[in-house]
């Protein structure tokens, strides 16, 4: 089912956006080349949100720690982060953002 | 025999991350991980926070798990001591007797407390004074702080400072005794202290700064209870004494086989010691920082053990950056964060950005106007991925404008561009 997550320029390019939906967490990403990405919100190490994070190019550092994930496949780049996050397919239909759940 | 592999002594979390890394570098040989502990190396930052707080029965924060070791074929050596190194023959002799052959050997041996020197009370170590380094030290630590204890800290650094928290959370009385002007003097800007020490006394810590301890009054079996005196005369009674006054760098194997020292474990930029198959890396080594030259320095932080265990791997299978990391640090008390990027030190003038929810930023510029570290506190939500870009700022020299600085309008983000 595809979700409304928000406007599309609503995500700074080279940014990250939380999204709530229900009682589950996302971060949806807007990369360097304008594409956007969504994964789980929490970082696999602790519990901190990676919509806090700094997005630099299509990889998002988790604040807490400096883990690093690959927000197009969600694969972990660096320690102390191990596993991978889980990613969700998006789409930007007429400027409005949606992520498949 | 066996051709000679990679030998690490110390598993902590500069040799661990060591292990991983040659492997994911390529490294198909043997890799020998020694530790001193009987766990599977794990994560220290805990063991002043969560592993004193949570309500369950805790248990270590694996960097490397019996799984993780076994798939990274990384033979792990627990509980068993080196005893020496002979750089020689190239092998290091275990307390069981054996004898490990090294290509390169790493050395990751850490830092221990420092001991409260002896007070003039009976000429013996103080007793029942507590550190906190090892997983073995916050289970009895946390054992220790039940509601209603009255607990006496030495030392208002991070250590002392995170206990207090924990152990405020879990209803002790808490009293921080600090030698120094004030407390966390060391690379943490004196406008973070007092914010983080207003927070301690809004939550009941009872500091005495400013004083040393004259004599400790340990209790014997006449039923007397503890108590330390200060300079000024005032005593404090206390169920549990805590002392976190630094760490010693670990360097006594590195001293026996004579490499070269100077405030731990003499390292060059790649990270290798004078002997050129042997590295150092974390706690136990100093280095000169290509940003901050002119002096050596040595770090105790989670971080650089990280970065230099992974730097570490890289030069002994040949690469020679050089190791240029920016220092990293964090502490948590109560709902506050601390991060420091760069190294406080070398700053002159301090510029101050105020962020939502009463979070602060500051900048710390030398006087050429290079910015060398950025410091923070507050909520880590709201200052995390500032620090961060901070942190990219102090790797590239950067000198921003200060008023960029200053203006929380000015997106940090976009002073990277610039």
């Amino acid at each position: 089912m595809w979700i409304e997550v928000c406007k599309a320029d609503e995500i700074d390019e080279e940014d990250v956006l939380r999204f709530d939906h229900e009682d589950r967490t996302f971060a949806v990403y807007r990369t360097d080349k304008d594409e956007y990405y969504a994964t789980d919100g929490y970082c696999t190490h602790e519990k901190f949100h990676l919509s806090n994070g700094l997005v630099m190019g299509s990889t998002i550092e988790c604040p807490k720690h400096n883990g690093r994930f690959d927000v197009m496949t969600g694969q972990a780049k660096r320690a102390p982060v191990c596993v991978d996050l889980k990613t969700y397919p998006v789409k930007v239909e007429n400027g409005t953002v949606y992520i498949e759940l | 025999m066996l051709q000679a592999g990679m030998v690490i002594i110390g598993a902590g979390e500069a040799g661990a991350r060591a292990a991983v890394e040659l492997r994911t570098l390529g490294w198909t040989g043997a890799i020998t991980l020694i530790g001193e502990e009987p766990h599977a190396p794990y994560e220290r930052p805990p063991l002043s926070k969560q592993a004193l707080l949570s309500p369950d029965a805790p248990s270590p924060t694996y960097i490397l798990d019996d799984e993780k070791l076994k798939e990274h074929d990384i033979e792990w050596i627990a509980g068993t001591p080196v005893t020496a190194i002979d750089r020689a023959h190239r092998t290091v002799r275990l307390a069981d007797g054996r004898e490990i052959a090294y290509a390169k050997l790493l050395l990751a041996t850490g830092a221990r407390p420092r001991q409260l020197p002896l007070l003039p009370m009976n000429g013996t170590p103080v007793a029942g004074a507590r550190y906190l380094r090892t997983y073995g030290d916050a289970l009895k630590l946390r054992d220790k702080l039940q509601t209603g204890k009255r607990i006496v800290i030495v030392g208002a650094g991070f250590i002392g400072l995170e206990v207090a928290s924990s152990a405020i959370e879990r209803g002790c009385k808490v009293t921080v005794v600090e030698v120094g002007p004030r407390i966390l003097m060391r690379g943490v800007p004196i406008q973070i202290a007092q914010i983080v020490e207003e927070r301690h006394r809004a939550a009941g810590v009872d500091f005495r700064i400013g004083i040393s301890i004259e004599a400790i009054h340990c209790a014997d079996s006449d039923g007397s209870v503890n108590s330390l005196t200060l300079a000024d005369g005032t005593t404090i009674e206390y169920d549990e004494m805590i002392v976190g006054i630094g760490a010693i760098p670990e360097t006594s194997l590195a001293a026996s086989c004579g490499l070269q020292l100077e405030n731990g474990i003499c390292v060059d930029e790649t990270l290798a010691t004078s002997d050129p198959s042997i590295y150092a890396a974390g706690d136990c080594c100093s280095f000169e920082h290509p940003l901050y030259p002119g002096r050596r320095i040595r770090l105790e932080a989670w971080r650089n053990a990280q970065d230099q265990g992974t730097h570490a791997a890289s030069a002994m299978l040949g690469e020679k950056a050089p190791f240029a990391s920016v220092p990293w640090f964090w502490s948590d008390q109560y709902e506050l964060t601390l991060q420091v990027a760069g190294l406080v030190d070398f700053g002159s003038e301090t510029i101050v950005r105020e962020l939502q929810d009463g979070a602060k930023l500051y900048f710390h510029l030398a006087d050429d106007g290079r910015l060398v570290a950025v410091s923070g506190i507050g909520d880590s939500v709201v200052i995390a991925k500032e620090i961060r870009i901070g942190q990219i700022l102090v790797e590239t020299g950067a000198k921003p404008v200060p008023q960029a600085l200053g203006d929380p309008d000015v997106k940090l983000k976009a002073l990277l561009r610039g």
